[in-house]
C-alpha cells in the first residue's frame, strides 16, 4: 500500500461541469498529476461505477475533489460515500464551497422550480403535467429517481470538508498548488480555503486608479457604459464585488474588462459576503436625502442575485423562508 | 537741523523743511490756497508769499516751496510781503470771484473788491492745478489737465469728454481748495445729510468703533494705491509711519495642543424674505442697522431718524425674522426677543414714536429678562401677538399714504390688522458664520440638524467636540446670548487648560484596527472616516488607521468589504459568541 501512488477521486454534484473542465484545463500539467496519482473515480472522464467505490476499503482514497452543491438525495449519498472512503475531501469550486450559482435557486423551492421547468416555460410541452417522481412503476418494474430538494447546500452542510478550492472555476494555479501541497503533505490547517486571504483589489492593477474619496453617484451596468480598461469599476459606477471577494483568481474577469462577480467567496474573517459587500457599497453611495438613496438603490437590478451570486446557501441568509415561497 | 528767524522768533526745523513749515512751527499764520500737505508744493496761487532776508539779499519768496535755510530771516507779514500778497489775491479775485476761501483771505487782508476786471462773477477756479497734480501724483490716473491757453485756460478732461482714465475717485474735488470741482451724484440716491450717509466708507478705516484692536485696516479692493500704484496719502499723513502698503497677508502655522473654536455667527439676510421688503423700501432696517443708528458715536449721533431726516412717528419691531420659520430656520435664535425689547425701550427714550412690537411668543428667559418685559408693558409699547405676513407701501386709505403698512394677524384679537408705521426694524436671527462649513471640514466637527456645530453631549459635554482637544465656544455651537457665550467660553478655556495641565491625552480604547495582512488596499474606508484617521499607503498596498485620531465610530469596520478592519472588543466572532451566549441562557 505504501508503495502505491495516492488514490484520487473526482465527483460532480449540482454544478455546471466547469470545475471538471478546470482539471482538464491543467493541460500538460495534468500528465504530472496523472503520473503522480492514481485516479480511482472520475465519472465524467473514466468509466467507474458507484459499486467500485463502495468496494474500496474506507479511507483508501487519499483525496476526493467534489464539485457542485448538494441539492438531491443522490448527491448527498455520493458525498457521504466519498467522505467515508477518503482521507481528505476538497470542496472543489464555488458551488461546493459556497453553493454557487445553482444556490440562487434557494430563492424558490422544489414546487416553484418544478412548476416553471415542467409546466410554465414557453418551450415546455407536457400535456399530462408529468413531474419527476422518486418512484414510478412501469410495466411491472419499479423505477427510482433521486429526490429533488427544496434547498441547495454547500458541501460542508452535508459532510465534513477538509479544504476548499474556491472559484468558478478554480484557477489552474490554485489547483496545482493544492494538489502539490496534498502530495507533498504540506497541508494548511483543516478547513482552510486554498487561496490567498486578501481581497481581489490586492492584485488588481486598477486599484491605484481609485479617487481619493470613492463615491458612486449613479449605478451603471456593464452594458450601459463604455468601460475604461484602466479605471476601477467602482470609480466608474459599476458594481464590482472585488473588494469583498477573495483574491487569487488571476483576475480573469477584470482582465476581460468585466467587474468581479464574487466567485471566490469572502475572505476568512467575513461571515457573509453579500451582506459585507452591501455594507461597503452602501457606504460609498453619494446620496444625501432619502429620495436620492431610494432612487439609487432602486437602480440596482437584482440586488440579491448581484450580491449573493455565488454565496447564498453558505450565507447567514441561506435561503428564502420556505413558507414565504409560493 | 536748520535755525532761522520767523517774525523775529528763532525756530529750529528739520533739514529740508519749507519756510511754511517753519512758520507754522513758529506760530505765524501764512495763508495758503494751492498748498496741500500730501502734494508736492507748486506755488501756483502765490498767496503764501513772505519776505526773506538771506545772504545779504531781500527777496519775496513763496513759503510753500522754498526750503528753510540756516540763518534766514523771514517776515511773514512785513509791509512788502503783505502788499505783494494783496496784489496776488486781487488778481485771483478777478479770476475767481466766487471762490469762498479766496474771499476769506481777501477779507483778512482788507480787500473789499478787486481793482481788475471780472470776467465771470460765478467762477471759482483759481487755476492752481492742485486737482491736476492730485490726479497725477496721488491717484496716478492722469485723467484731467489744463486745456486751452491764456484767458481760456481751464481744467478739464481731454476734449471735455467723459474720460475713461477717470476712476471716479473724486480726489480732484477733495483737493480743490475753492470748491470749483463738484462731483455729481448720478444714482439719484437721497443721502440724509453728509454725516448720516450709511453707505460705503473710506478705503482705510477702523471696522467699527467697538473694534478690538482699535486699529485701521486697508480695504485692498477700494484703495486707490492698489488700483494705480500711487496715492499712499494715508502713509504720508501718518506721523507714526504706521501705514505699510507692502504688507501681505501671511499664513502662520501655530502648533497647539488644543483648539477652541469660537467662529460666531452671521445675521440672517432679511432679503431672503421678499415679503418684508428689506432692500426694496426705505426705512426698513435690520437690528444691526438700528444698533448703528442709535449708537451715540453713529452717523446720527444716536438720533433715530428716517431717511428724510425726520423723526419717525410710529415704529414697528418685527420678531423672528428668519427664525422659528420652517421656510428658513426652524430654531429660535434666542436673543432677538430681548434685543427687540431693548430697541423698544430705546425708541421710547429717544423718540415720541408709537412703538409696535410684533412677536410670536415672548421668550424672556434669563435673569431680569421677564422683569424687563413687564417694564416695557408699562412703558406703553404696543405688543401685537402674531407673525407679520407682509410689509407693503400699497396704501388703501389716505392715512396710509407714504407709510409702511405692516400686515399681521393679531392672534389675540383674532383679526388681520394693517398697521401703518414710518420705520420697521427686522429682528433678524442667527446663522452659522460664513466659514462654518469649511471649519467643520477642517476640524472634523459634526453639525447638528440646525447646521450649528454639534457638541459631544448636550448636557454632559456641551463645550467639547467629538475630536479630543477641540472645544466649542459661543454661537458657532448654537444661538446664545452674551452671558451664555461668556460662560461657555470660560468653560472651554478651562477644559483646554485642564488638558494642557495634564500634559497627556487619553485615547479612546475602543478604536478600529486595520490588519495589514488582510487589507487589500481597496480604499473604500479611506474617504468614509469622519476623523480622517485612515491613510492609504500606496507603496505598501494597504490602509492604516491613526490611533490618535480614531474615535472608534466603527464606520470603516462596517464598510470594510474584506473584514480587514475590525473594532477592538467588537470583532464579529465576539459578537457572534455574545449572541450565542444569549441563546444559551
Amino acid at each position: 500500500m505504501s508503495n502505491a501512488k495516492p488514490k484520487v477521486a473526482f465527483y460532480w454534484c449540482a454544478s455546471c461541469g466547469g470545475c471538471e473542465e478546470s482539471i482538464v484545463d491543467l493541460a500538460e500539467d495534468i500528465l504530472k498529476v496523472v503520473a503522480a496519482v492514481d485516479i480511482v473515480f472520475w465519472p465524467v472522464a473514466l468509466d467507474f461505477k458507484k459499486k467500485d467505490v463502495e468496494a474500496m476499503p474506507d479511507k483508501s482514497i487519499a483525496v476526493s475533489f467534489i464539485n457542485g452543491g448538494i441539492r438531491m438525495s443522490e448527491q448527498e449519498e455520493m458525498a457521504h460515500l466519498l467522505r467515508r472512503k477518503s482521507q481528505i475531501v476538497v470542496a472543489h469550486g464555488a458551488c461546493a464551497h459556497l453553493g454557487g450559482i445553482p444556490g440562487l435557486a434557494n430563492f424558490w423551492n422544489k414546487s416553484t422550480i418544478f412548476r416553471t421547468v415542467y409546466h410554465t416555460t414557453a418551450s415546455t410541452d407536457n400535456p399530462n403535467g408529468t413531474e419527476p417522481q422518486p418512484k414510478t412503476s412501469l410495466d411491472g418494474y419499479e423505477l427510482t429517481l433521486p429526490v429533488f430538494w427544496d434547498t441547495v447546500h454547500p458541501l460542508d452542510d452535508i459532510i465534513d470538508v477538509d479544504y476548499y478550492l474556491p472559484g468558478c472555476a478554480p484557477h489552474r494555479d490554485l489547483i496545482i498548488n493544492a494538489v502539490t501541497a496534498i502530495l507533498e503533505g504540506k497541508l494548511p490547517p483543516k478547513g482552510s480555503v486554498l487561496a490567498p486571504n486578501k481581497s481581489c483589489c490586492d492584485d488588481c492593477e486598477r486599484n491605484d486608479s481609485k479617487p481619493d474619496k470613492l463615491q458612486i453617484k449613479e449605478i451603471k451596468r456593464p452594458h450601459e457604459v463604455l468601460l475604461d480598461p484602466k479605471t476601477c469599476f467602482l470609480a466608474q459606477g459599476v458594481i464590482c464585488m472585488g473588494p469583498a471577494t477573495r483574491g487569487g483568481c488571476g483576475e480573469r474577469c477584470i482582465n476581460g474588462n468585466m467587474p468581479c462577480r464574487g466567485c471566490m467567496g469572502p475572505t476568512d474573517q467575513v461571515y457573509d459576503q453579500g451582506a459585507k459587500f452591501l455594507s461597503a457599497f452602501a457606504s460609498i453611495l453619494d446620496a444625501n436625502d432619502e429620495k436620492d438613496i431610494e432612487r439609487l438603490v432602486d437602480s440596482i437590478v437584482d440586488p440579491a442575485g448581484t450580491f449573493y451570486r455565488f454565496s447564498l446557501p453558505s450565507s447567514i441568509l441561506k435561503r428564502k423562508k420556505l413558507e414565504a415561497v409560493k | 537741523m536748520v535755525n532761522l528767524t520767523i517774525d523775529g522768533k528763532q525756530v529750529e526745523v528739520d533739514e529740508g523743511s519749507t519756510i511754511l513749515q517753519a512758520a507754522k512751527k513758529a506760530g505765524a499764520r501764512v495763508p495758503t490756497l494751492c498748498f496741500h500737505p500730501v502734494i508736492e508744493p507748486y506755488a501756483a496761487c502765490r498767496v503764501c508769499v513772505v519776505e526773506v532776508a538771506f545772504r545779504g539779499k531781500n527777496d519775496l519768496l513763496t513759503s510753500c516751496n522754498t526750503k528753510a535755510e540756516e540763518g534766514m530771516d523771514v517776515r511773514t507779514a512785513s509791509e512788502r510781503a503783505l502788499r505783494a500778497r494783496r496784489l496776488n489775491v486781487e488778481m485771483l479775485l478777478a479770476r475767481a470771484p466766487a471762490a469762498e476761501p479766496l474771499r476769506e483771505i481777501a477779507k483778512e487782508l482788507g480787500i473789499e473788491k478787486t481793482r481788475f476786471p471780472v470776467k465771470d462773477p460765478d467762477e471759482k477756479c483759481i487755476l492752481c492745478g492742485l486737482c491736476v497734480r492730485a490726479c497725477e501724483q496721488i491717484v496716478g490716473a492722469c485723467a484731467i489737465s489744463f486745456i486751452e491757453r491764456g484767458t481760456d485756460r481751464h481744467v478739464s478732461t481731454p476734449f471735455g469728454e467723459e474720460s475713461e482714465a477717470c476712476i471716479g475717485c473724486t480726489a480732484c474735488a477733495h483737493f480743490c481748495p475753492t470748491g470749483a470741482i463738484t462731483v455729481e451724484d448720478k444714482y439719484g440716491r437721497k443721502v440724509i445729510h453728509d454725516e448720516m450717509y450709511l453707505g460705503p466708507t473710506t478705503a482705510i478705516r477702523v471696522p467699527t468703533r467697538q473694534a478690538v484692536p482699535m486699529v485701521p485696516f486697508i480695504d485692498k479692493e477700494a484703495c486707490i494705491h492698489f488700483k494705480t500704484g500711487e496715492c499712499k496719502v494715508c502713509a504720508k499723513v501718518c506721523d507714526r509711519d504706521a501705514v505699510n502698503h507692502e504688507m501681505e497677508d501671511t499664513i502662520q502655522e501655530i502648533e497647539a495642543g488644543s483648539i477652541i473654536i469660537a467662529s460666531g455667527f452671521k445675521t440672517f439676510d432679511a432679503r431672503r424674505i421678499p415679503a418684508y421688503g428689506y432692500g426694496r423700501f426705505p426705512n426698513i432696517i435690520t437690528a444691526m442697522e438700528f444698533e448703528r443708528l442709535v449708537n451715540a458715536s453713529g452717523p446720527t449721533g444716536g438720533k433715530v431718524l428716517l431717511a428724510n431726516g425726520e423723526e419717525p412717528k410710529a415704529v414697528g419691531i418685527i420678531h423672528c425674522v428668519g427664525s422659528r420659520d420652517e421656510n428658513y430656520h426652524a430654531y429660535c435664535s434666542r436673543v432677538c426677543c430681548m434685543y427687540s425689547l431693548k430697541f423698544a425701550h430705546l425708541l421710547g427714550e429717544k423718540t415720541k414714536a408709537t412703538i409696535y412690537d410684533f412677536y410670536i411668543d415672548m421668550r424672556c428667559f434669563g435673569k431680569g429678562y421677564e422683569e424687563f418685559y413687564h417694564r416695557l408693558l408699562k412703558e406703553g409699547t404696543k405688543f401685537v401677538r402674531g407673525r407679520v405676513s407682509e410689509i407693503t407701501t400699497l396704501a388703501l386709505t389716505e392715512k396710509e399714504e407714504g407709510k409702511l403698512i405692516i400686515r399681521v394677524e393679531d392672534t389675540l384679537l383674532g383679526a388681520v390688522r394693517r398697521i401703518a408705521v414710518d420705520m420697521a426694524i427686522l429682528a433678524v436671527g442667527m446663522e452659522p458664520s460664513i466659514d462654518h462649513n469649511r471649519l467643520a471640514k477642517t476640524f472634523n466637527i459634526s453639525c447638528s440638524q440646525d447646521t450649528f456645530f454639534l457638541e459631544r453631549h448636550p448636557k454632559l459635554a456641551p463645550v467639547s467636540s467629538f475630536s479630543d482637544g477641540i472645544f466649542l465656544a459661543g454661537t458657532c455651537q448654537g444661538p446664545k446670548d452674551i452671558p451664555d457665550t461668556v460662560a461657555q467660553a470660560g468653560a472651554a478655556a478651562a477644559e483646554a487648560l485642564a488638558l494642557a495641565d495634564l500634559g497627556k491625552v487619553e485615547l479612546e480604547p475602543i478604536t478600529a484596527v486595520i490588519d495589514d495582512k488582510l487589507c487589500s488596499g481597496c480604499q473604500i474606508c479611506v474617504g468614509l472616516c469622519p476623523f480622517t484617521a485612515i491613510t492609504y499607503k500606496k507603496d505598501e498596498g494597504h490602509s492604516e488607521i491613526n490611533d490618535a485620531l480614531c474615535k472608534g465610530c466603527g464606520t470603516c469596520v462596517a464598510a470594510c468589504p474584506s473584514g480587514a478592519s475590525y473594532q477592538k472588543h467588537f470583532r464579529d466572532e465576539q459578537i457572534f459568541a455574545e449572541i450565542e451566549g444569549i441563546f444559551l441562557i
